[in-house]
């Protein structure tokens, strides 16, 4: 089951090797159209914003090269994309679009999300 | 249906006048004709009288039609069913229970129980549950024992799944000198509940009044005593609409109702199960259908705070308040002793499986090595073989077969007697780090919510921060599942009482949404609650019909849509076998997905006479759409708000 479990497993597990590669350049208008066309909205949100079954993509910590390799082979239940499915510069241009995308406010900005948790 | 043009006589008393009609014609005397001999006489002689004219004259008289009773079978039936204590009827017509609907109706007087007009029987079921799940009465509902069963029969699984009773009447005519058309040929069946016999508790189809009444009342024990399950009697046609009997009029009686208490654990059991309890070092609760009624919330809050043990809520019923310090916190992969309180799929709850983006499958338990678990659950007591609700086996140290919430009690006690000091300490500790824990998950949830605050589709996050806020100050009561929204409302909302969450479909039977909203909304009326619903697009496209019924009977119902545009969890799998079989996803809203045209759900909910706004695609627009909504359910009417949202 696709869990918020999954994020932390995302996370621990490519965070370490972040500083360690280099990221492609790649076309966030092409991005941006592949996020749509291949479904990464489905469990992420239209806004990279993460949910119940995938993780926030949003303003993303990984490289380029990172993301790829988890489409690849991801550790929790999304699925696999295969290179004749995604190619790598495809890869790298959902990257460049999610990396560039406004990442969420925290809560202590959103006055009604702090009304309703201090109530 | 066109009115006869017959005159009208009152079937009350009729018999009298058709006796005597049938007496006069039976006084008319052969030698009647011989009066008018003289005239006669003077014709030629008659013709012999042909064999026709002798067998007319000398068979015996027809049978002098009786159009009329003063008292069907129906109204003893009626009488029967009165004495369970229904608070409602929910039926989509049907011509196999016309006696029984006209004499609740005129005689029965449609008050207790009340006549709700349904659209579809799926929606009668899902409405008896919904609000059963918020009154703790069970719904008398009526169908065909054909067409109309398989119309209810997928609402009934649901049912079934969920442990909640549902009291359904079957119409069918039995007797096939009675069946007067084709429609009542094929309207017609010999073993009526064979299609539900799997996922119902209990059955019957009486062949006497007498018989009705004995089996009437058995079925509201049986569907009554844990675990709760639907129950199916049928109602022959033939004794809804023949006279009673005149013997049956003297001798007919309805058997006394006891509801038998549920059955509690063995006590050297339940006094075993405490000690590995109080002896653990990290206890856990996992919360099923645990909270029968509002004191299984109470309960289960003193057993937590004893052992100051996280409470793992499997979201099947209000089971433990979402603000506690314990809610939703520990782990089974870090306990030592696992309690499964009325828990269907224990197994799932400590195992894990391959998931679906992998091929094979292989399990483990996520449980750690030598932990110990035990199950409460009367679902031990109840099994059927052929639908496998039942999950898989749970291989666990001490299975007690016993309704949970009855249970408890006996558990705290024991468990109080064994807290040593040091134990309690021990357990004051435990519980000073899990309210460490239920605080970061609520500082982590929150800011979650923050993800996406001002995104187009709206987020469900944001969906039910608006919702809460508008509702909050109220005496509110969330109606609908959490699953397809994230679990928001769970994780930002403060529930704490009986009736503000009543879990899910039981098994995901989709088009359950709507209708149980409806329902739990018309429990909610009387006590002057506000419903509240987040309705899922796709579930609400089954049988929308029920915002109709809405409407109508005047049930204040505040939905919300979330409106997705497509069956989402039905895409996410596409996308994972085409995934797995490296084709890509293009094709994947292909079957899945609501659009092109998208359905507006606004105009729907106006159609059906209902208050509507939207659909609502700017989260600015989103919080004063729903408070004048709002404001229309205070009036005591249904209103919804169409809102476009992002899929999860």
């Amino acid at each position: 089951m696709k869990t918020l479990a999954f994020v932390t497993v995302l996370f621990t597990g490519v965070a370490a090797l972040a500083q360690q590669t280099t990221a492609p350049a790649g076309n966030a208008d092409n991005g941006k159209k592949l996020f749509v066309r291949d479904g990464c909205w489905e469990c992420h949100g239209y806004a990279g914003q993460g949910g119940r079954d995938g993780v926030r993509l949003a303003e993303t910590a990984l490289s380029a090269a990172q993301l790829t390799r988890y489409i690849r082979r991801p550790s929790g239940a999304m699925p696999a994309y295969i290179d004749k499915v995604l190619s790598d510069a495809e890869a790298a241009d959902i990257w460049a679009y999610v990396k560039n995308l406004t990442g969420p406010k925290a809560a202590k900005d959103v006055p009604l999300l702090m009304e309703l948790k201090g109530q | 249906m066109a009115k006869s043009t017959k005159v009208s006589v009152g079937r009350r008393g009729f018999l009298k006048r058709a006796a005597a009609g049938a007496a006069a014609a039976l006084a008319v005397k052969p030698g009647v004709a011989g009066a008018q001999a003289p005239a006669e006489a003077a014709r030629p002689a008659a013709p012999p009288a042909s064999a026709r004219q002798v067998a007319l004259e000398t068979a015996p008289p027809p049978r002098a039609d009786v159009y009329t009773t003063d008292r069907p079978g129906a109204d003893f039936m009626v009488d029967v069913l009165k004495s369970l204590n229904f608070d409602y009827i929910f039926a989509n017509p049907g011509s196999s229970f016309r006696g029984l609907q006209e004499s609740f109706i005129n005689y029965g007087k449609n008050t207790q129980p009340e006549w709700i007009t349904c659209c579809h029987e799926e929606s009668s079921i899902a409405m008896a549950h919904g609000y059963y799940k918020i009154e703790g009465k069970p719904i008398l509902c009526m169908a065909h024992g054909t067409v109309g069963l398989q119309h209810a029969s997928m609402a009934l699984y649901n049912a079934y799944a969920d442990r909640v009773p549902v009291y359904l009447v079957l119409g069918n005519e039995q007797e096939i000198a009675f069946r007067r058309s084709d429609v009542e040929w094929t309207h017609s069946v010999q073993d009526a509940a064979a299609m539900v016999r799997d996922y119902t508790k209990w059955d019957d189809s009486p062949l006497s009044l007498g018989h009705f009444a004995e089996s009437a009342v058995k079925a509201y024990k049986v569907m009554m005593t844990p675990p709760y399950e639907p129950i199916v009697l049928c109602a022959n046609g033939g004794l809804q609409e023949e006279p009673m009997p005149e013997e049956d009029r003297r001798t007919l009686r309805i058997p006394k109702l006891v509801i038998p208490s549920p059955p509690a654990g063995d006590s050297a059991a339940v006094v075993e199960a405490a000690k590995m309890l109080v002896a653990a070092d990290n206890p856990v609760i996992v919360a099923g259908r645990v909270a029968r009624t509002p004191n299984g919330i109470k309960l289960l809050v003193e057993l937590a705070e004893t052992l100051q043990a996280g409470v793992l809520d499997r979201r099947f019923r209000m089971n433990f308040p979402t603000r506690h310090p314990l809610y939703n916190v520990g782990s089974v992969t870090t306990a030592d002793v696992v309690l499964g309180l009325e828990v269907p799929d224990f197994w799932n709850a400590t195992h894990t499986q391959t998931p679906i983006n992998r091929m094979g499958m292989t399990s483990r338990p996520t449980t750690k090595a030598g932990a110990k678990l035990i199950t409460i659950t009367a679902g031990d007591l109840f099994s059927r073989s052929n639908y496998q609700d039942f999950g898989r086996y749970a291989e666990v140290d001490l299975a007690i077969a016993a309704d949970a919430e009855a249970t408890l009690p006996a558990l705290i006690e024991a468990c109080k007697r064994l807290m040593t000091p040091d134990r309690k300490r021990v357990a004051e500790e435990r519980g000073r780090k899990l309210a460490d824990e239920h605080k970061r998950t609520r500082d982590r949830d929150f800011d979650l919510a923050a993800a996406g605050w001002d995104a187009s589709p709206i987020t469900t996050a944001r969906l039910s921060a608006e919702l809460y806020q508008a509702v909050r100050k109220e005496d509110w009561s969330f109606v609908s599942d959490t699953t397809f929204v994230s679990w928001w409302p769970l994780r930002l909302w403060d529930f704490d009482k009986h009736y503000q969450f009543i879990g899910g479909h039981g098994a995901y039977g989709i088009g359950y949404g709507a209708p149980a909203a409806v329902g739990a909304a018309l429990a909610n009326k009387k006590h002057g609650r506000i419903t509240v619903n987040i309705q899922c697009d796709g579930d609400l496209n089954y049988a929308p019909g029920v915002l109709w019924t809405a409407a109508h009977h005047k049930i204040p119902l505040l939905s919300v849509m979330h409106n997705n545009r497509g069956y989402h969890q039905e895409r996410m799998f596409l996308q994972d076998m085409a995934s797995r079989a490296g084709r890509g996803i293009e094709n994947t809203h292909i079957g899945v997905a609501l659009n092109e045209p998208n359905i507006n759900y606004a105009m729907l909910a106006k159609a059906y006479g209902m208050y509507s706004s939207g659909p609502i695609e700017n989260p600015k627009d989103l919080g004063p759409a729903i408070k004048a909504a709002l404001e229309v359910v205070k009036k005591g009417e249904p209103a919804l708000v169409d809102v476009v949202t992002q899929p999860r």
